[in-house]
């Protein structure tokens, strides 16, 4: 008995630690998908769908585009901003929607807030769990474009990390932002954000298409120097301005996580 | 409709008595249109800026090459109207449909009327229409203003092919929906179904550029046939025996459809 309440006392002194808890949370979501993995998978073969269409076959009435110097083909332009613009996208669906879902609706963060479980477990958890889905994606993806031969530079392989920081700054950030959302009507507005972005942000065609002043304006968006950031790692030309964009990336990410974090207590501790 | 209150005893025929809805999705509609603004009028018009006229300013306006556009601008906006009415269609007979169904079971209540299985659908068609109609109204008046169009027939002609278009996808996929009982298939539906059509079915490119196999594929598909057909007539290069092939193969289709939903749902909620 004597052993059993110093267990349990020692149990409820120490609440489980940030890998911990975060692996709980990533096991929670795994048996969740579980039973719908194909919604998983399927996740994959957008961008790749994409690719196909835009690289392929748009890229058959394009000479190619000129970056850093050298005129890449077409499709090999393109393939970087794919993945890029997915990444954002993957994300944004578990940082919005299912946040959302499990916010409200199923009060998913109330139960687990009744464990020893808190709400920065929780917003490391949840994002750890969509940067696991994105890193997952961008790998696959990156192993279709070395199949077809859109890849010239080993320094690639760091286009999957480069991925996990736009998951990271895009989900945080989202994820701040869902906090605050009223009803699912509301997530219009966050389209009105991404769809400009996925379009213009040099993933399509070069920058060179704008007016000075759109340019600049582009240039400061996150999915720009994300984009940017993976056609440097593709094509092997790096530059300083990729480790601006590295900063830049993780930095939005923090102060995302940050704002989850004190939103969360605001809504549920309250 | 507004006399509609006043009539008493059942409608006499199928017209009249969807007619009889349309006072429902007239008030729902008028609560929530706001927040289908962004995705239907917002949305093609980012498309035809980015992939329109910026991606186009690379392109080579070869009429050979673009199945007789000038301009790739011209070439892609008869394809993005089309598969908006596409797309919209998605949107309005998915989700909503499981809805009515399952989780707020309006259908239940209507065919509680005199109102039958047919009457429900029709009425709920000529709403998914009604939301082609205007979606496709305002982009295909914005695209007037880029002067991508050649004549004034051939745009309302285009118009009312989207009315047929919408109706191609409406009734099949109607149908699937109203027998669907869970709806984690809709979103294999979004991303193995109405995205490879919006991207493959020659909206973006001449679906020549796709290699022998694919094409033939992309060509058996009902939105390359709207597709095809809007651009020949807003393009003026219009083929007369493909405009009677394309209008007979939606035609079946919708018809088809028709039939397969009414069975289905009267299945799904009389039996």
């Amino acid at each position: 008995m004597a052993m059993l309440t110093t267990s349990v006392g020692r149990a409820a002194a120490s609440p489980v630690s940030a890998g911990e808890a975060t692996g709980l949370l990533l096991y929670r979501n795994y048996l969740a998908y579980r039973r719908a993995w194909y919604i998983f998978v399927s996740g994959f073969l957008e961008p790749v769908f994409y690719l196909f269409s835009i690289g392929v076959g748009v890229g058959q009435l394009i000479s190619g585009f000129e970056f850093n110097g050298q005129t890449i083909p077409y499709a090999e332009f393109v393939a970087p901003g794919m993945l890029a613009a997915s990444a954002m996208n993957g994300s944004l669906l578990d940082s919005t929607f299912n946040f959302f879902f499990k916010l409200k609706y199923n009060k998913l963060f109330d139960q687990m807030l009744a464990t020893p479980l808190t709400t920065m477990d929780i917003a490391r958890g949840e994002l750890s769990w969509s940067l696991l889905r994105g890193g997952i994606y961008s790998a696959a993806f990156l192993i279709v474009m070395v199949a077809m031969g859109l890849v010239s530079s080993w320094w690639a392989l760091l286009v999957v990390p480069a991925t996990l920081l736009i998951g990271l700054a895009f989900g945080g950030v989202c994820m701040a932002l869902t906090t605050y959302m009223r009803s699912w009507q509301d997530f219009e507005f966050v389209t009105l954000a991404t769809l400009p972005m996925f379009l213009f942000s040099a993933t399509f065609f070069p920058i060179t298409a704008f007016p000075t002043a759109v340019r600049w304006i582009v240039e400061l968006t996150p999915l720009y120097r994300g984009v940017v950031l993976c056609r440097e790692l593709t094509t092997g030309a790096l530059s300083w301005g990729s480790v601006a964009s590295v900063v830049y990336l993780v930095a939005m990410g923090l102060v995302g996580l940050m704002i989850v974090r004190r939103r969360l207590d605001k809504l549920l501790l309250t | 409709m507004a006399d509609s209150s006043t009539q008493v005893g059942p409608p006499t025929n199928v017209l009249a008595g969807a007619a009889r809805l349309f006072d429902y999705w007239a008030i729902a509609y008028k609560r929530t249109w706001k927040g289908s603004a962004i995705s239907s009028f917002v949305t093609p018009l980012l498309y035809i800026l980015a992939m329109g006229v910026l991606l186009g300013g690379f392109i080579k306006g070869d009429p050979s090459k673009l199945e007789g556009a000038t301009s790739y601008l011209s070439f892609v906006a008869p394809g993005m109207v089309a598969a908006q009415a596409m797309t919209t269609v998605f949107g309005e007979v998915t989700y909503p449909v499981m809805g009515m169904i399952k989780w707020h079971k309006t259908y239940f209540s209507m065919i509680a009327t005199p109102l039958g299985v047919p009457e429900v659908i029709l009425s709920h068609l000529a709403f998914v229409l009604f939301r082609v109609a205007t979606t496709s109204a305002v982009f295909i008046a914005v695209m007037a203003c880029f002067g991508v169009f050649s004549s004034v027939p051939g745009v309302i002609a285009a118009f009312f092919v989207q009315l047929l278009i919408g109706l191609a996808f409406a009734t099949p996929l109607y149908a699937f929906s109203a027998g669907l009982k869970d709806e984690s298939a809709f979103s294999l539906v979004f991303r193995l179904g109405m995205i490879p059509l919006f991207l493959f079915s020659g909206a973006f490119f001449p679906v020549s550029n796709l290699n022998a196999v694919m094409e033939s594929l992309a060509r058996v598909t009902p939105l390359w046939h709207g597709v095809d057909l809007t651009r020949m007539l807003t393009l003026g290069v219009v083929d007369w025996s493909m405009v009677a092939v394309h209008v007979a193969y939606l035609g079946v289709l919708a018809l088809a459809g028709w039939l397969w939903a009414v069975r289905r749902l009267g299945r799904r909620m009389v039996l």
